[in-house]
């Protein structure tokens, strides 16, 4: 499996104090096909042989690097999995199942999914319109070769039927620790919720949100045209919520410094000092460093390398860098000698 | 980890900072609800439960009398199987439960009953080539059950064709 050295989302892109990617999905299945789930092996087959096989144009550099993924190691799965270019169900799954990456690795295409396509696109930053574009690219590209499953009435037809509409969801993962530190989170949630949003943790739904990084996407997907979705979340929902955490930022440096400073200077300390380091640890304590560059109190340390070492720590990638890290244990070792290395400078 | 106030499982986890003294709070679905927290959302299955034969109250007065049948007659996926799982058998299902598949819809879309939006391009003609391909997929089905590897072949290239017979 040929993957990019590095993630092009450890980019530092717009509004990038608070906003780390901006995420487009669409789900889409193809017409006189049994769903996934119902289907035979065969006919699961037949799906990946059509999709992988439609041409596609100049845009895409005239096709996706495909990996089937029966012929993936666990590892490798979870070097997807951390990139965001599969979902952890794709990965557990034991279905004929293959995923498409073009060259940037910033669009990837699961086939066979709960789904039968789940296009996606991935860019660092308040990135929405680009993200949209590129995942609605592909799917226009395919739709020319390969018809969806698609009525009248309820628009592109899903697996699950709470997905049926324009099949698309919208998703930015947010940094908000002022709204967490302030207390403002629960007022936020319960907007967010009136707004039939859905904000979920670092690791998906029903998790707490590790290092106050939070997904927020949309529930709604029938009823409205996916033009009307994207402008409502690049116009209205994320400059909102962006607006209300850089308030937050400034509330808690007002009424609250020593309280700040204590988050960003202790992390900064351990994460210099520490020789065993878990990956959930060293995700909270790098999130408060990254609180503490926007908030300018660490000057010495990029943004850039925050995100770089966020992705880093995570067991697949830091097996990658680091041989030795053959299991938890030594992983820990591993990560803390990363961590203290990368710090240092 | 487990809810503050009860023994199930704890969907929402908070840490609450008020005068720089730190507090969690851990919370399942139903006490969550209660307080005011936001729930992740509900699952089609538990909205299936929600109503046991009842009338949605999307149905027409003509539908309301029609009873969804136990099965797909195209995929076979039974009314029973998708209430377990909530993932339906194949496109067809839609029209086949659809009373109650409309109810679960406009629940979960916040009243919503209608696509607006783009369609496929070639939308023309895709109902007529969208059921000859289920033919096809289950003439090839038998083809290699029964180990007719030549009509298969053929029965695979008149699929392939079909998608650009525009
Ligand atoms: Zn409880
Ligand atoms: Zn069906």
């Amino acid at each position: 499996m040929r993957l990019r050295e590095e993630s092009s989302t450890v980019q530092v892109g717009p509004e990038a104090d608070v906003v780390m990617s901006s995420r487009i999905r669409l789900a889409r299945n193809l017409a006189g096909f049994p769903f996934v789930g119902r289907a035979s092996d065969a006919q699961r087959h037949e799906v990946l042989q059509m999709v992988t096989r439609a041409p596609l144009g100049q845009a895409f550099g005239g096709g996706l690097t495909w990996v089937n993924m029966a012929q993936t190691t666990p590892q490798e799965r979870q070097l997807l999995v951390e990139r965001h270019l599969v979902s952890r169900h794709f990965a557990d799954s034991t279905v004929p199942r293959t995923v498409g990456v073009d060259a940037e690795e910033t669009l990837s295409v699961m086939v066979n999914e709960e789904d039968h396509l789940r296009i996606q696109t991935i860019l660092p930053g308040a990135r929405l319109d680009h993200a949209f574009e590129r995942a609605r690219l592909f799917d226009q590209e395919i739709e020319s070769s390969i018809d969806f499953a698609f009525s009248a009435r309820w628009g592109y037809l899903t697996a699950c039927p709470t997905n049926v509409g324009c099949g698309v969801r919208v998703g930015v993962m947010l940094h908000l620790p002022g709204l967490r530190y302030t207390g403002e989170m629960e007022r936020v949630k319960r907007a967010a919720k009136d707004m039939h949003l859905a904000m979920r943790g670092f690791y998906g739904e029903g998790t707490e949100a590790v290092g106050n990084f939070y997904q927020v996407s949309n529930q709604l997907t029938l009823g409205f045209s996916e033009d009307d979705l994207l402008r409502r979340f690049t116009q209205e929902t994320v400059p909102q919520l962006v607006e209300y955490e850089r308030t937050a930022r400034r509330m808690l440096v007002e009424s609250n410094r020593p309280l700040l400073e204590d988050k960003v200077f202790r992390a900064a300390a351990t994460l210099r000092a520490a020789r065993l380091l878990g990956s959930e640890e060293a995700t909270k304590l790098l999130a408060n460093i990254r609180l503490g560059i926007c908030m300018e109190l660490i000057p010495d340390v990029s943004l850039e390398l925050v995100q770089r070492l966020l992705l880093q720590v995570q067991p697949a990638h830091l097996a990658r860098i680091d041989a030795t890290a053959t299991d938890d244990d030594k992983g820990r070792i591993a990560r803390a000698a990363l961590v203290r290395r990368a710090l240092r400078a | 980890m487990k809810c503050d106030h009860c023994d199930k499982p704890a969907v929402v986890h908070e840490v609450v900072i008020k005068g720089g003294v730190t507090s969690e709070v851990h919370l399942c679905a139903e006490h969550a609800a209660q307080k005011g927290y936001q729930v992740p959302p509900v699952p089609v299955t538990q909205l299936l439960a929600q109503f046991t034969g009842q009338v949605p109250s999307i149905a027409t007065p003509q539908s309301r009398k029609a009873a969804a049948p136990a099965r797909c007659p195209v995929c076979g996926l039974g009314f029973a199987e998708f209430r377990q799982t909530g993932v339906l058998g194949c496109p067809g299902c839609y029209d086949a439960f659809m009373p109650q598949i409309g109810a679960v819809i406009e629940r979960a879309q916040a009243g919503a009953v209608s696509h607006v939006g783009r369609a496929p391009v070639r939308l023309e003609g895709l109902a007529d080539r969208a059921a000859m391909r289920s033919k096809l997929l289950q003439e090839l089905e038998t083809a290699v059950t029964t180990e007719q590897y030549e009509r298969a072949a053929s029965l695979r290239d008149r699929l392939k064709n079909l998608g650009e017979e525009t």
